[in-house]
């Protein structure tokens, strides 16, 4: 059955990109920053898994002890320390400092681990599959789906079950109000980082056991990111979950064609949307 | 040249923007020098002088784009890009003379930047800023999956073609000089003349508050897609000529975001953003630091990412906004200031 095939290859694809894209929706969401150095920093999460396993012979996945926390530093200390400088001033300004640290980033990164491609080797997880009726799925594809539902219905849950993603709304609502009611926005910013980072961190080591990677595919991922967050729209997490599904669904038909128009098909169908519905599947309430 | 200015301008708040003289004797100067550099100077120096001349028009381009229409664009590869291939098409598969096809590059560039228009100024500010990345990336796999232009390949001009420019290497690079001076020279003009004129300042103006200059009645969305797809229109020019001097392309060379990007935007914020002098001062520092540690490959680069982004932190007019603000000098005039220091709370407002 080629279409349960493709049907499925996209749903496992659409989890990753999901996962991609999750922390720009939350950054974007609260802050209205666009990281551009998102991309380079699934990557970098991907290298630290690598030097992890290097260093200590564990499995892959066990890595995540050691990435998550660095990653989570590292998004806090970025928002602390850079962008708060410019949070709310016009969006260039973020942008092109995001943009300096993604190259920063891929240079450093090509410097120590040199251009070569990686992959993390997760044995047996990535050989076992799972019959299903005729055809037999892999285990790996679908314990990333299942980690990618647990990430979204868990930013949900934070966004809009908790002090802190209440804090997150009414800062993306109104944020000069919100500085009234004497909130340490600095603090609450660089939480929000810290929590995408720990997303990117879990979306980099999982890409890094599913695909090669190598310091220069920072963009490819951020693009992906991004056009998932423009295609689910703003107004829920789980409008990410959709749109890597699609995004995953597009390029699986597109790799069937022609494997030469795989990213070509996602990207045209990412135009689609934005001239269908420019607000994406899920838009955001506005309150103004 | 601005009647509804009249008004302020005649109490005496508004600088007269006519009175200066300075960009025209600067101007001039160039012209001189450029005339003398290409009489004297010896073929590898020229090519090093219009390789200035192209990151300096591909700056002021991206400045206007960015630093006075607000409109970031990372994607200004997917016009080099698209200039680069419509230019060696034409040449070598239609067997257009290279100088028309150059031009019909600049038209593939403005079709181009008109469609492209239609589905990304759906996006706003950020989000505007990957949208112009995405067209790029669309530019470079769609090319790559083209045959006819040598897909990942790429594509070469004949040395038939390009002696029909010279028939010795130092004529034609006087000519690459020449060409690169002149389109150089014009964008500045242009920028310059576009920039002091109605439009110019209602691009500012949208800039610094787009709900103050809607409510005054200025439709900043037509104007800036006007600058952004006359933007394209010469970023494929400029494209055009940079493939011209490479002779060869391949997709990855043409659509390069570090190339004709990054690059780029490096030299806007640390020469300055939003001023016409930046780009100038921008091009000086980033070839220096070319010359010094180009050698050093990534660390180069990760130098480069570095002071741009302490720039942006710690000066983000840019070296020539430091210089202008301790001076209180302007190359190119093109803001109006109060003049009373009773109206003058801030030294860098453009109103």
């Amino acid at each position: 059955m080629p279409i349960i095939d493709a049907v499925f290859q996209a749903l496992m694809l659409g989890g990753l990109y999901c996962l991609f894209a999750a922390g720009l929706a939350l950054v974007f969401g609260s802050m209205r920053i666009v990281n551009l150095a998102h991309g380079d920093f699934i990557v970098l999460a991907g290298f630290i898994a690598l030097t992890v396993t290097w260093t200590v012979p564990v499995h892959p996945l066990l890595s995540l002890v050691v990435v998550v926390p660095i990653m989570a530093t590292l998004g806090y200390a970025l928002q602390r320390f850079i962008l708060n400088r410019v949070v709310g001033a016009d969006p260039m300004a973020a942008l092109l400092i995001t943009f300096g640290i993604s190259i920063i980033l891929q240079n450093v990164l090509l410097q120590i681990f040199s251009g070569d491609t990686r992959k993390l080797q997760a044995g047996v997880l990535e050989t076992a599959s799972v019959a299903f009726g005729d055809s037999a799925i892999g285990l790996y594809p679908i314990v990333v789906f299942v980690v990618a539902v647990t990430v979204i219905a868990a930013l949900q849950y934070l966004f809009y079950n908790t002090e802190i993603g209440r804090v997150l709304r009414a800062t993306s609502d109104d944020s000069q109000t919100v500085r009234l009611m004497g909130v340490n926005q600095n603090h609450i910013y660089a939480v929000a980082s810290a929590i995408a980072f720990v997303v990117i961190g879990i979306a980099g080591v999982l890409m890094a056991i599913r695909t090669n990677f190598d310091p220069t595919q920072g963009p490819a991922r951020l693009l992906t990111a991004f056009e998932v967050v423009i295609i689910g729209g703003l107004g829920s997490f789980w409008g990410a979950l959709v749109g890597g599904i699609m995004l995953g669904l597009a390029q699986t038909i597109g790799a069937r064609i022609d494997p030469g128009i795989q990213m070509l098909a996602g990207h045209v169908v990412f135009l689609a949307v934005l001239l269908l519905r420019p607000n994406g599947l899920f838009p955001m309430v506005t309150h103004s | 040249m601005n009647r509804r200015l009249e008004g302020p301008a005649a109490s005496g708040l508004l600088r007269n923007l006519d009175s200066a003289k300075a960009p025209g004797v600067f101007l001039l100067c160039m012209i001189v020098l450029g005339i003398a550099s290409a009489s004297l100077l010896d073929s590898s120096s020229l090519r090093l002088l219009t390789e200035m001349l192209i990151y300096l028009t591909l700056a002021q381009l991206w400045n206007l784009l960015a630093g006075y229409a607000g409109l970031v664009s990372v994607g200004q590869q997917a016009f080099v890009g698209l200039g680069g291939y419509a230019f060696f098409y034409f040449a070598t598969a239609l067997v257009v003379p290279p100088i028309p096809a150059l031009l019909l590059g600049g038209l593939v560039g403005f079709a181009a930047a008109t469609l492209a228009s239609k589905v990304i100024f759906r996006l706003k500010g950020a989000h505007f800023a990957i949208g112009t990345w995405v067209v790029a990336e669309i530019c470079l796999l769609t090319v790559a999956v083209i045959p006819t232009l040598g897909g990942g390949s790429g594509m070469s001009l004949p040395a038939s073609i390009v002696r029909t420019l010279g028939a010795g290497r130092q004529e034609r690079e006087v000519l690459y000089f020449l060409m690169a001076f002149c389109l150089a020279t014009i964008t500045v003009a242009l920028i310059y003349v576009f920039m002091r004129s109605h439009n110019g300042l209602a691009l500012m103006a949208a800039r610094d508050s787009e709900r103050a200059a809607e409510s005054l009645g200025i439709d900043a969305m037509r104007i800036r897609r006007m600058v952004y797809i006359a933007v394209g229109f010469a970023t494929a020019l400029v494209g055009g000529l940079i493939f011209l001097l490479k002779l060869r392309m391949t997709p990855d060379a043409a659509f390069s975001v570090l190339d004709w990007t990054a690059y780029v935007l490096f030299i806007v914020i640390i020469g300055g953003s939003g001023r016409i002098e930046g780009p100038f001062v921008g091009t000086v520092v980033f070839f220096i630091l070319r010359a010094l540690f180009a050698d050093f490959g990534s660390i180069y680069l990760v130098i480069l990412g570095v002071v741009a982004v302490v720039v942006m932190l710690f000066a983000p007019k840019g070296l020539w906004g430091l210089l202008s603000q301790w001076t209180d000098f302007e190359l190119f005039p093109v803001r109006r200031r109060a003049r009373s220091q009773a109206f003058r709370p801030c030294p860098n407002s453009t109103t």
